[in-house]
């Protein structure tokens, strides 16, 4: 019984998440292996090779892609599954992207999204974005797993002595090609991995007022923007803000929710957040029920207030 | 081209759902087409306005009552209809198997789905489908262009956007920023009920859709309870920095 992660990278470098996955991945069974599989990325596999628990790391180089697209790199899971019980992912856009082609390749199930291994074989996860956690077990051979990072805390990337054994890249597809990554620049955190998010909801009135109050406090606690499936709609915000179960899942250390009322839709998307503050003039709002820190008032006045005591 | 659009019915985002120790009460609970799915709908349906697909087919697996889910899909603007009729438990690997078949019989140039239902939370279909096909795949699209017998899709990833060009026929599925279904008109409603419907079963396409994962129970998560209300914002600045410090 071994598992095996499957280490995301870019730029040359190893994605934390991979860290998180690898936790998880001690938890399914004792002896922990990472595949690492990338043109250029000798410097990747050492890194991993550093990491506390890993015993052995897969070092797949060659001249395709720096970063495999799915189609390759489930090819090349695929082709080493047999020698694993357990193959994990971490619960990215990435790792979403290539563990259920890889589970579909082996004829097995995937499970997503895992937020506790309870044995090799049962995991929890959460369904109907989070209100419900599912107790699973899969009767499959191999286990093909994504896992949630915040659940699972980061393995220490020093301590460890694995050896890199090198193998042979899979064949790149031809079927599909990597024309262009945008890749934000901006200086504030992306939603999902934020450690503060402020969110505005359809009280904000306008996309000026959510611009012209939500800014400026984000600004100041370095924290993302967000906003309820209500403002989004209504146009105040973009739709890849939009904080719920139709839109992002955020678990933050602090969610700051500005004239929000509190859906269900929306408190799905944020109730794991580890403080949360609600603004909000009406005293009935849903919104209280779950936070931590109710301020009963007009978001236009307490929120640049707050701004200025926080400067 | 043809475009095979897959719809899940799935308890409405609206509804709060109660948890009875082996799943979840569906039961009287209001149900709707998985967002996720509508938006692939309507991606279709605007390649067909384009003139860049010429046909729509919409396919559902599940219970009869998934009809009304393709009525839907309809009223948006598929042209027809397949309802794989089953009150099996389906899972995503099964639901694969499923569309796969009917790949196989139907020949589109794309294939769209929703990238998640909002049930299950798995993320898988599209995926599966992709691999069990050995068709290219792009999830998670925010925008999709087909020109010369390519799909060129952007991609929503950690961190931003990337742009993959994948050879036709393709396995899509959406992301919520692709675009904002259009609200059903009556008139579509109505023109919906005469369009088409095919009912077949997984034995009619050869599928074992037998569960791979037991579900050993559902529970709900530790609740979370009402925290404080503070006066004013002096009294908010204050519970953050000295008492959760997280500022």
């Amino acid at each position: 019984m071994t598992a095996l992660v499957i280490a995301e990278h870019g730029s040359g470098s190893l994605k934390a998440a991979t860290l998180n996955a690898i936790t998880a991945a001690r938890s399914c069974s004792a002896e922990v292996h990472v595949l690492v599989a990338g043109a250029g990325s000798a410097g990747v596999a050492e890194t991993a090779a550093q990491i506390g628990g890993v015993g052995k790391v897969l070092h797949a180089d060659g001249d395709g892609a720096a970063e495999p697209l799915a189609e390759t790199l489930a090819a090349q899971v695929g082709s080493l599954a047999a020698q694993y019980s357990h193959l994990l992912f971490p619960s990215t856009a990435h790792g979403k992207n290539v563990a259920p082609r890889v589970a579909a390749l082996l004829d097995v199930a995937q499970i997503s999204d895992v937020t506790r291994v309870v044995d090799a074989e049962t995991f929890e996860r959460p369904i109907y974005a989070g209100n419900a956690t599912a107790t699973v077990r899969s009767i499959d051979g191999t286990k093909v797993l994504t896992v949630r990072t915040t659940s699972f805390d980061a393995a220490p990337s020093t301590g460890g002595n694995a050896t890199i054994v090198s193998i042979a890249m899979a064949a790149d597809s031809g079927r599909s090609t990597l024309v262009s990554r945008e890749l934000t620049k901006s200086d504030r955190p992306e939603l999902t991995a934020a450690k503060i998010i402020v969110a505005g909801g359809r009280a904000m009135g306008s996309s000026e007022k959510f611009d012209e109050v939500l800014t400026p406090l984000a600004d100041r606690l370095g924290a993302a923007l967000g906003a309820s499936r209500a403002a989004v709609d209504a146009g105040y915000a973009p739709n890849d803000w939009q904080v719920g179960q139709t839109g992002k899942i955020v678990a933050p250390a602090l969610y700051v929710a500005c004239g929000i009322s509190g859906a269900i839709q929306h408190l799905a998307g944020m109730k794991d957040s580890q403080v949360i503050v609600a603004i909000n003039k009406d005293a009935e709002a849903p919104i209280f029920g779950i936070a931590d820190y109710g301020l009963e008032a007009d978001l236009f006045e307490a929120v640049p207030e707050l701004t200025r005591q926080l400067g | 081209m043809k475009i095979l659009v897959s719809v899940k019915r799935v308890v409405d985002y609206n509804v709060k759902v109660r948890v009875n120790g082996s799943g979840v009460d569906i039961a009287n609970v209001k149900m709707s087409m998985n967002p996720f799915d509508e938006i692939a709908v309507e991606a279709a349906v605007r390649l067909k306005e384009q003139g860049v697909a010429t046909e729509i087919v919409a396919v559902s697996c599940g219970v009869a009552q998934c009809q009304e889910t393709l009525r839907t899909a309809m009223a948006i603007g598929a042209d027809r209809a397949i309802l794989v009729e089953t009150d099996a438990e389906l899972q995503p690997l099964a639901v694969a198997k499923l569309l796969k078949a009917l790949v196989e019989k139907e020949a589109p140039g794309l294939v769209i789905l929703g990238k998640q239902a909002i049930d299950d939370d798995c993320n898988q279909t599209g995926q599966m489908l992709a691999a069990l096909t050995d068709l290219p795949q792009a999830t998670f699209a925010s925008k999709i262009v087909i020109e010369g017998g390519k799909a060129l899709v952007t991609r929503e990833v950690d961190g931003g956007l990337e742009t993959l060009s994948v050879g036709l026929p393709a396995v899509v599925t959406t992301d919520l920023r692709l675009n904002e279904p259009r609200y059903v008109t009556l008139p579509n409603i109505m023109k919906a009920k005469k369009k088409p419907l095919q009912i077949v079963t997984p034995a009619d396409l050869g599928v074992d859709v037998a569960p791979r994962i037991q579900t050993l129970k559902v529970s709900e998560p530790p609740s979370r309870s009402a925290g404080v209300k503070v006066p004013d914002v002096t009294a908010l600045v204050d519970k953050l920095r000295n008492v959760a410090r997280v500022i």
